[in-house]
């Protein structure tokens, strides 16, 4: 079994604002945007290499969303940034029309999703948007699970032609996946072997799968880990043969259970390998306020409960 | 340069193309169409800086345009086709399946012209901004037009747009409210009083035109030429255009019934008796 090390506990939305001064550093069309939370999504230290290429909106999404697209037409990359959910529910309608219908290179950066945002409470934490996102034609969904992969996404995203979801947590969470990996859109990343079961995660949830991968291990049960690091589009074929050699499917994810991840691994394994299947998610209620590690601990998504789930399904093989 | 008369017989033939269209396709919006075919027609075929027979996305070195209230779209292709951009026989299509003339305006369908979707309602000024801070940054000194209902700037993202583009300095914008005071509901007075437009609009900043009747050609090329001079001096720059829905035929006029309905095709020839044919029917 391979095992993972956390180096350093670091965010999510750092490695984004490292990846986003990178992309800016190796194209000059790239630029950003944000809603009076410049800091907060980690914007500022684009905004202070290329000032000339940073637009501060104010508090007004939707003419971000507006002004990002407009721009796009002129041939620049718009990175937009904000809160998970200011940037998703707050403004469907707006990356509806002007960013998916319209096709523009526009990449929405959420930072702050889902539930170990923490003490901000659930007006803040948003685990449909990835629900959101996915439901739009011509909108690739990223969920990156740490720094690194952040990066990378992030990297990946200013080189993607075409509208991009780029969904980013708050706390400081394992960082453990290979510094300057290249990040393949639409590839699912295989990181444990196994044959008893297979655990799709996605975001700050693969390492809670490959956390319980280990404990399933010491109890001689073979659990693969895959990371589902782009929601849209699936990597149908991967999810299928790994189902197939399995035979039994836990999808974890920090979202709610309807339209997240492991409704798109449901999807794909109903149309081409039904498998019995379990999901680690939140079911259709909203969050509250508390530490990251209590919101993770008491809605459900630990590693335990990881383990819990691949228990639950192997008994329905 | 065309002279005022010339644009007057080319509006007098959009008006037409947009009664046989809407007529045509049993739907769409005639009301708001035949009130800016003069505001329309003086952009496209004089005002505006732009080649229809090199059409880019990305509109380097010609003027935009994003015509924000989408529904209106029977003027809006109308005044393209008859500009250039595709051939006038394609107005047969209007809202067909298959089209690239879609009820509202849409770059799926690939029609040379449009670059932006549009029709959900206060977006378009947002877009424009977007568009005008691209062309700063690419160094090209071409402008960029919006147009919106006079009903639609109820939508909050229109004062979000217009603060932005107040307090940024966006000189290179002109936004043209179409100013008919009719909405689908009723008058804009009955449904949302939009009180004193001009007073509001300079209060965040911007350089206000007024065109006292947007149905008299040269009215409209000398506000647009005199918006035009006022660019680049440090603010966004709008034009309250007054027009009235329905312009051009009698029963259409001074109502808000013909801003999603159509003419019957029993009416139809008493409403085209109103409008010569000048450039020749599609």
């Amino acid at each position: 079994m391979k095992t993972y090390e956390n180096k350093k506990s670091m965010e999510l939305r750092a490695g984004f604002g490292m990846g986003l001064l990178e992309a800016g550093q190796r194209n000059p069309d790239v630029v950003a945007l944000t809603a009076d939370v410049c800091g907060s999504v980690k914007i500022n230290d684009f905004a202070k290499a290329f000032p000339e290429r940073f637009v501060q909106c104010g508090i007004a999404e939707a003419n971000m969303v507006g002004i990002a697209a407009g721009m796009s037409l002129c041939g620049k990359v718009p990175f937009l940034g904000g809160f998970a959910e200011f940037v998703t529910g707050r403004v469907y309608d707006q990356i509806r029309q002007v960013v998916c219908y319209s096709n523009k290179n526009v990449k929405v950066c959420g930072s702050h999703a889902g539930i170990s945002l923490g003490e901000d409470g659930a007006t803040h934490q948003t685990m449909e948007d990835i629900a959101l996102m996915k439901a739009l034609p011509n909108m690739t969904v990223l969920v990156p699970c740490d720094y690194n992969q952040a990066k990378a996404a992030t990297l990946a995203a200013a080189e993607h032609v075409g509208p991009v979801y780029l969904r980013l947590g708050r706390s400081k969470m394992p960082n453990f996946t290979e510094e300057g990996a290249k990040f393949e859109i639409g590839k699912a990343q295989l990181l444990n072997e196994g044959k008893d079961v297979t655990l799709f995660a996605c975001g700050h949830l693969v390492w809670e799968a490959l956390e319980a991968a280990k404990a399933l291990e010491a109890e001689g049960i073979s659990a693969e880990v895959i990371n589902i690091h782009t929601i849209k589009p699936l990597d149908v074929e991967a999810i299928v043969a790994s189902a197939r050699k399995t035979r039994a499917v836990v999808t974890c994810e920090e979202h709610l259970f309807n339209g997240g991840m492991g409704d798109s691994v449901a999807q794909a394994l109903a149309l081409h390998c039904p498998t019995p299947m379990e999901y680690v998610a939140v079911d259709d209620k909203f969050g509250e306020s508390g530490t990251p590690d209590e919101m993770l601990t008491n809605y459900g998504l630990r590693a335990a409960n990881i383990v819990e789930k691949a228990h639950a399904v192997l008994r329905r093989k | 340069m065309k002279s005022t008369k010339e644009l007057q017989t080319i509006a007098t033939q959009i008006r037409r193309d947009i009664l046989r269209m809407t007529t045509a396709a049993k739907s769409g919006h005639p009301g708001g169409s035949l009130g800016t075919a003069d505001w329309m027609t003086a952009m496209q075929f004089e005002i505006m800086k732009h080649d229809p027979e090199h059409f880019s996305m990305d509109g380097k070195g010609q003027d935009m345009l994003f015509v924000s209230q989408g529904h209106i779209t029977p003027v809006i292709y109308s005044t393209m086709a008859r500009r250039g951009y595709f051939p006038v026989s394609e107005l047969n299509t209007f809202r067909k399946f298959g089209t690239r003339l879609q009820g509202h305006p849409s770059t799926e369908h690939g029609l040379p012209g449009i670059r932006m979707a549009s029709g959900s309602l206060g977006q378009g000024l947002s877009v424009g901004i977007g568009a005008a801070l691209g062309k700063k940054m690419t160094g090209d000194d071409t402008l960029v037009y919006t147009l919106h209902g006079d009903g639609e700037i109820q939508e909050g993202q229109i004062w979000e747009a217009l603060m932005f583009a107040g307090a940024k300095h966006v000189d290179n914008l002109i936004a043209t409210i179409d100013y008919n005071h009719q909405q689908i509901d009723g008058t804009t007075d009955q449904v949302m009083n939009l009180g004193d437009l001009k007073a509001k609009l300079e209060a965040f900043m911007w350089t206000v035109v007024v065109i006292e009747n947007g149905n008299d050609m040269q009215q409209v090329l000398d506000g647009m030429a005199k918006a035009k001079a006022l660019t680049g001096k440090g603010s966004p720059v709008a034009v309250i255009l007054t027009t009235e829905m329905g312009y051009g035929v009698d029963f259409m006029q001074g109502t808000n019934k013909y801003h999603g309905a159509v003419v019957s095709a029993d009416d139809l020839p008493k409403a085209l008796a109103q409008l010569e044919e000048t450039l020749g029917d599609f």
